[in-house]
């Protein structure tokens, strides 16, 4: 392994073996419908929104592995967080798998976050095999972060929609698939957004520091890249990292930029305002469209960059702002 | 070079897209003054039943809670406040509203904790900001003999 | 004609409420507190009564409402039993819409589960 300053170059080339997406009807019936691997009910028959979480977690876990044609005692660890108190939702599945587990928190930047670290293990010579997973649900965050779900409220043409979702992936140091080959952690941003219905401005500083920065420290030029793929930054977060990084760094990433939640919902047709967000936004669509088009050849060098909004239910009422996280890590065909 | 945080949220106000304030304050007008007009049809209701002046202004009070409550059970509620805003927000229906919809969701943390608990997480403030107030107003008003 | 006068001044406070929502960061838990709090305070000055009186439900059913029929009952409570009135005064007159609400609330989550959204 190199370091480049903050950048650590992964020299033996993880595997991004396999990876699942399991989402609910409204992400299915988005774009990236048919590229899930199951579309859900999001209930998923279980009585409260966080189990179906769980579930969704859990299903999104069995078919990676499945996928990746590895059992659960073949991982020698899995990483993963979610977005609700205590990681409950990955706490209640992973339960369920014999695997060390170590759980995770990034906000929305969880996928990134547990895929650099689970390729830094593999790297070093740790594990074989590790999973990196994330879930969110819509009516689990509103549940706790926003109102009841039957409230009748307004929410502001900035709001995104929380994905309801979980992705998986297998990273080994054996088999054939994409690679991961760099990975960077990303410090905390705080540009004094308060705005919590603004995630995507509160997000978008955090993204520019950690793609202008692994540029940098990579020496590497935005046409080099296939895609920047950003996690939940949806439209006016997209928006605001294009400006802020030609503003701060002279740099234009507007060509090879995507967002995931821009990606997965369907802007004029689906009532999403900004567009989705949360873990398994970025967690689904990595480790299925993503994952597909690298296996594919179709995408040849794509720099994911997870982002996060590092908010509690407790500190917007504590006049704290609203900082943000991202961390990036490099997938190659 | 780092832009200040002032020049992010100018920034920010430039490129967020705006709410449709005027569209918002016609629906609030529609759904809200609709839904005082029934009130005012109901109340006539009861008038002409024989119910006294203040006993009529109960009732209608209650009727609105009631169909409040039924179109919060059946999920119905969310979708017309989603496009009236204000207009469900303000009148007894969104008191109503901010009452049933808590108990509903915390149902999965049991019948105390959950549903008991919880159903005044977000009206509860209504009642104790407007109490404390008329509580004052009747202290002031008691030391001044203004009743 | 008292639909109408009920239709205009209901609408006209709600399109108040609106405007705060859009243009400030006031939460809808925050503007409830407000209204509720104006409707005590304009009918501790005197003036909300007179409106109720003309525009019925219009000015009734909005919450400012509320805060006034608070005020009314304290009012009358006070005749009553003196000062004692000030602290029983606000409950008891608000106790229909409070008592009704989470009786209802209670009702419909022994019966209903919140959707999906």
């Amino acid at each position: 392994m190199k370091k480049l300053d903050k950048t650590y170059i992964l020299e033996t080339k993880p595997l991004f073996l396999a990876g699942a997406g399991v989402v609910s009807h409204i992400e299915g019936q988005g774009p990236l419908g048919n590229e899930f691997d199951k579309v859900e009910d999001p209930s998923m028959g279980e009585d409260s929104w966080e189990s179906a979480e769980s579930a969704f977690h859990k299903e999104a876990t069995t078919l990676a592995l499945k996928k990746a044609g590895r059992t659960e005692s073949d991982i020698s660890l899995a990483f993963s967080g979610d977005l609700l108190n205590q990681s409950m939702s990955t706490c209640f599945s992973l339960k369920s798998f014999n695997m060390p587990i170590c759980g995770l928190y990034g906000a929305c930047s969880t996928m990134a976050l547990s895929m650099a670290v689970g390729a830094l293990f593999v790297e070093c010579g740790l594990a074989e095999n590790t999973l990196a997973a994330a879930s969110s649900h819509f009516c689990s965050a509103e549940k706790q972060f926003r109102q009841p779900l039957e409230y009748g409220g307004q929410r502001p043409p900035t709001a995104q929609r929380t994905v309801t979702g979980a992705g998986a992936a297998v990273i080994s140091s054996s088999g054939s698939g994409p690679h991961i080959t760099a990975a960077r952690f990303g410090r905390i941003i705080d540009y004094g957004v308060t705005d919590e219905n603004n995630m995507g401005a509160a997000m978008a500083p955090s993204a520019a520091d950690s793609i202008w920065n692994f540029l940098k420290e990579t020496n590497t030029k935005p046409e080099d890249y296939s895609m920047i793929l950003t996690g939940d930054l949806g439209y006016t977060g997209s928006d605001l990292l294009l400006q802020l990084l030609i503003r701060e760094h002279n740099c234009d990433i507007s060509k090879v930029h995507n967002d995931c939640g821009i990606l997965i919902f369907n802007k004029e047709e689906q009532d999403v305002h900004c567009g989705g967000s949360g873990c398994g936004c970025s967690a689904a669509v990595v480790c299925t469209y993503i994952h597909r088009l690298l296996r594919e050849g179709r995408l040849k060098k794509v720099l994911f960059v997870g982002t996060g909004a590092l908010v509690s239910t407790v500190s917007p009422l504590q006049n704290d702002p609203v900082p943000g996280i991202s961390h990036a890590v490099l997938l190659e065909a | 070079m780092r832009i200040s945080n002032e020049e992010y949220s100018e920034m920010i106000n430039k490129t967020a897209p705006k709410s449709p304030i005027v569209k918002d304050c016609i629906f609030a007008f529609l759904f809200g003054g609709g839904i005082c007009a029934f009130g005012e049809v109901l109340r006539t209701m009861f008038l002409n039943m024989g119910a006294s002046e203040d006993n009529a202004k109960t009732y209608v009070c209650l009727t609105l809670i009631a169909i409040t409550a039924i179109l919060t059970g059946i999920g119905v509620f969310d979708k017309i406040a989603k496009i009236a805003g204000a207009g469900t927000i303000v009148p007894i229906t969104g008191f109503a509203n901010s009452v049933v919809a808590p108990a509903m969701e915390f149902q999965t943390e049991g019948r105390i904790m959950g549903t008991g608990a919880n159903m005044f997480k977000l009206s509860g403030p209504v009642i104790v900001y407007g109490c404390s107030a008329a509580v004052i107003y009747g202290v002031i008003a008691y030391l001044f003999k203004l009743y | 004609m008292e639909i109408l006068k009920a239709f205009i001044v209901g609408g006209l406070i709600c399109v108040i409420g609106q405007i705060l929502i859009d243009k400030t960061s006031l939460t809808p838990a925050k503007i409830l507190v407000l209204f509720v709090v104006m409707g005590v305070v304009l009918g501790a000055v005197g003036i909300y009564e007179p409106l109720s009186k003309w525009a019925g439900s219009g000015a009734n059913v909005p919450l400012t409402g509320f805060g006034n029929l608070l005020v009314q009952g304290t009012k009358k409570a006070l005749r009553e039993d003196g000062l004692l009135g000030a602290i029983t005064g606000p409950l008891t007159s608000g106790a229909a819409g409070i008592t009704g609400a989470f009786f209802a609330g209670l009702i419909v989550s022994l019966f209903a589960r919140s959707k999906a959204k």
